[in-house]
């Protein structure tokens, strides 16, 4: 494969495209309302009216407002259709005909749409994820090459750097930086991987990247095998996502078929190959550590840090670990050029970032938005605010780590450092918006049960203090507690936070600190006296 | 190999570079509680009792796996961390049925001394009373699953030091137990060598001899030590 190669296969792609294109989303929350029968429906239709010839039916990736599914975008008219069923699908070949289907068309101009700005999207609901062409088409594989034939590693770590990408699973650490630290790591043997273990309660970006735009995440990785040295790669996907996991299969397959990966890709000295490992569901494996470990087939539990990956990881060769959303941002850097890429977001976090936004919501989805965006912006006008007009009360960010931002701090713009202050984090992008009718002692109680749940039970504070913090917001919530217990929970909260081995435990107390500092009210109406207090008080008689 | 100095509560301490504090601190003759860490196996910093405070982080480090730095300057029992450890013990106790007065290791017990150690006279968590077994199937050796805390002392030296691989640690937070082969009955273990490591490791009563009782559990730990020594560093030094 070389740069002629890659050209002929966009040309050749550009050139079969036909007048009309019918976009179906095909990722999972679509999918599940059954947009592959609308598939199947309007390509039967489609060949029944004998459009063939001007129609296309392309199965593409999420086309964001997931509410609506199943969802079609009509091209080059720019309409998207919602709702669309099996039975109703064959209705669109009217607005082929120069008709108006009778269906249901969703607001473009909506804030939903106009206020999103799309990298790491840039090719979800564009390109088939199942036809490498399609991506090819779109310019794909073009940074990988560039990169590799034009740049020296360094090169590439520096463009990197200059962007002002920050590792997008949470804690926000340069990506430059990681990346020249693997590089300068010595050792023969390197590795990449990509954690792909997406695991918060109501998160879905990392998903719906690889279900939608799987070859951007592959060069992305291809891309940093080459700046740091690597010729081994690793994806670490958890099996509760079975699409994502056949279509990177299928990706990875088709990029080796073209030599895209494997030896000597593009002609240069960068051999890199990329295998998938399933994860077996344990939250705890998108802890980096326990990840390596269960990449190396033992059992998924976090070890201290340092040594850091970067110096020590799987089977102790220096590894660098980004998250999906890190690489998919990488060929649109290299593409467009760091200053481009530093000119979108804030001072210190630049960039766009995707959000799943969930919850007491009007218009649930995915959405990518430049850093710095407010989560005013994001609930109230994208998100159209709560349903039924009830008011908003808190927005849940950053899932079992992170916190709640009371609605009267909604102001504040989403950025590392912003929703760091405020108690929260950015996390890696769940956020679930809160109305009045929720309670906010059940949401500390519900994280705290997860986490629960999911210490792996390495270490005593995280595995024996999320039992008791779980038992006493129990407590709390039921009515039975008193002053006393309170303390206890903040104590416990204290100790779990600053003793527990990993990010796991360290921050599985954030959702019971970040609502009793906004909603400390909250918990002190349910509290009952205590019960000495009201026998001491009590004359003796008799 | 170069030798680093740095103070431990305020004790000017040397130790060779590659030394973790924990060493350096024993060496110095400084106690810092440990109960996962054991003499002759390799550390995982599970108990998170021998945290310290170092100056300049503003996180606690565990002490067994933290490497000794040219100027550090470690504190091991500050009111926080005696807080901190204080709480951690009563976690254990709460965690599962922790009966000194009928158990094997009474006045033999790690878990039992460090309680003693930090001044726990009573626990403030509700005991969580899990109704655990007691697999007396092997014809040496019991297990108590209601005494174990998860350590992993046993289940290091069954790899690392006996090379048999039996013990494991099945299940995940609350639910974890250490398991014998595919979580068989011990006495069907096809893969122990009844060889007792895991007995002497276990700092409680969850691993015992068969037949002794009440406060007579007594383990000789030098025998592990002793194994280790000969074969790192071919001494025969009893």
């Amino acid at each position: 494969m070389d740069l002629n190669q890659l050209l002929a296969i966009k040309e050749k792609e550009l050139a079969s495209r036909k007048p009309y294109t019918l976009r179906v989303c095909t990722a999972a929350g679509c999918l599940s309302a059954g947009s592959d029968q609308v598939k199947k429906q309007l390509e039967r239709a489609v060949a029944e009216a004998g459009l063939s010839e001007q129609v296309e039916v392309r199965c593409v990736g999420c086309l964001r407002l997931c509410c609506q599914g199943p969802l079609v975008h009509v091209d080059p008219v720019n309409e998207l259709y919602q709702k669309v069923g099996p039975e109703t699908a064959p209705a669109l070949l009217e607005r082929v005909r120069g008709g108006a289907p009778p269906l249901e068309k969703g607001d473009l101009q909506h804030p939903f749409f106009t206020r999103q700005f799309s990298i790491v999207l840039a090719n979800s609901g564009v390109v088939d994820p199942e036809r490498i062409e399609s991506y090819i088409a779109a310019d794909g594989y073009r940074a990988l090459h560039d990169a590799v034939i034009e740049m020296e590693p360094r090169e590439v770590i520096q463009a990197v750097m200059a962007s002002g990408l920050r590792g997008r699973g949470g804690a926000g650490f340069p990506t430059g930086l990681k990346w020249s630290t693997v590089a300068k790591s010595g050792g023969a043997r390197k590795y990449v991987v990509c954690n792909a273990d997406e695991g918060d309660p109501g998160a879905f970006m990392d998903r719906s990247v690889l279900e939608s735009d799987p070859h951007s995440v592959l060069e992305g990785m291809a891309i940093a095998a080459y700046a740091v040295g690597a010729e081994q790669g690793f994806i670490y996907v958890r099996a509760e996502y079975p699409l994502a996991i056949r279509r990177l299969r299928m990706a990875i397959e088709q990029a080796r078929r073209l030599g895209i990966l494997g030896s000597g890709i593009f002609g240069s000295p960068l051999n890199f190959n990329v295998e998938l490992r399933i994860g077996a569901g344990a939250f705890v494996c998108g802890e980096e550590t326990a990840l390596m470990a269960s990449i190396e087939g033992r059992r998924g539990t976090p070890r201290p840090r340092p040594p850091f990956p970067a110096e020590s990881g799987l089977w102790g060769c220096p590894t660098l670990i980004n998250n999906v959303e890190t690489f998919a941002n990488v060929p649109a850097i290299l593409r467009n050029g760091a200053e481009w890429f530093a000119s979108i977001g804030t001072e210190k976090s630049k960039g766009t970032k995707v959000f799943a936004l969930a919850g007491r919501v009007k218009n649930t989805g995915l959405i990518e938005v430049p850093m710095g965006t407010t989560l005013r912006t994001i609930v109230e006008e994208m998100g159209g605010g709560a349903p039924g007009g009830a008011r908003i009360k808190a927005v849940q960010t950053g899932g079992p780590s992170g916190g709640c931002v009371p609605a009267e701090l909604m102001d504040v713009e989403v950025d590392y450092e912003s929703l760091t202050r405020l108690g929260s984090i950015m996390g890696s992008g769940g956020m679930i918006v809160m109305d009045e009718t929720t309670d906010m002692v059940d949401v500390a109680r519900f994280f705290m049960e997860f986490c629960k749940d999911e210490s792996c039970g390495k270490c005593i504070p995280c595995r024996a203090g999320t039992v008791q913090m779980y038992g006493l917001l129990t407590k709390i919530l039921e009515g039975r507690a008193t002053a006393r217990d309170l303390a206890t929970l903040e104590e416990l909260c204290d100790m779990v936070k600053h003793t527990s081995l990993c990010g796991l435990g360290q921050t599985a107390p954030n959702p019971v600190l970040s609502t009793l500092r906004f909603f400390r009210h909250e918990y002190e109406r349910r509290l009952r006296p205590e019960r000495h207090v009201a026998s001491a008080v009590q004359p003796v008689t008799g | 190999m170069a030798a680093l100095t740095l103070t431990i509560d305020g004790k000017p301490v040397s130790a060779p570079a590659g030394t973790t504090v924990l060493e350096a601190a024993q060496d110095a003759g400084i106690r810092i509680p440990t109960l996962c860490h054991l003499e002759g196996v390799y550390d995982v910093g599970a108990c998170r009792l021998c945290l310290v405070e170092v100056a300049g982080s503003n996180k606690l480090l565990p002490a067994c796996t933290t490497q000794i730095a040219e100027g550090m300057e470690v504190w091991t029992d500050t009111d926080r961390l005696r807080k901190y450890r204080r709480m951690t013990l009563e976690l254990l106790f709460a965690e599962r049925n922790h009966v000194c007065s009928v158990c094997v290791s009474n006045g033999n017990c790690e878990l039992q001394a460090l309680a003693w150690e930090a001044g726990m006279d009573h626990v403030r968590y509700p005991y969580q009373h899990p109704q655990l077994e007691v697999d007396q199937t092997h014809p040496l050796f019991g297990m108590d699953h209601n005494r174990c805390i998860l350590c992993t002392r046993c289940v290091r030296v069954c790899w690392h030091i006996e090379g048999a691989g039996t013990k494991n640690v099945a299940g995940r937070g609350a639910d974890c137990r250490i398991i014998t082969d595919l979580n068989q009955p011990w006495g069907e273990s096809d893969s122990c060598t009844n060889c007792g490591k895991c007995v002497m490791a276990c700092p409680t009563g969850a691993l015992y001899y068969k037949g002794v009782t009440t406060g007579e559990m007594v383990r000789d730990r030098s025998k592990l030590e002793f194994i280790v020594t000969a074969r790192e560093q071919k001494q025969w030094i009893a």
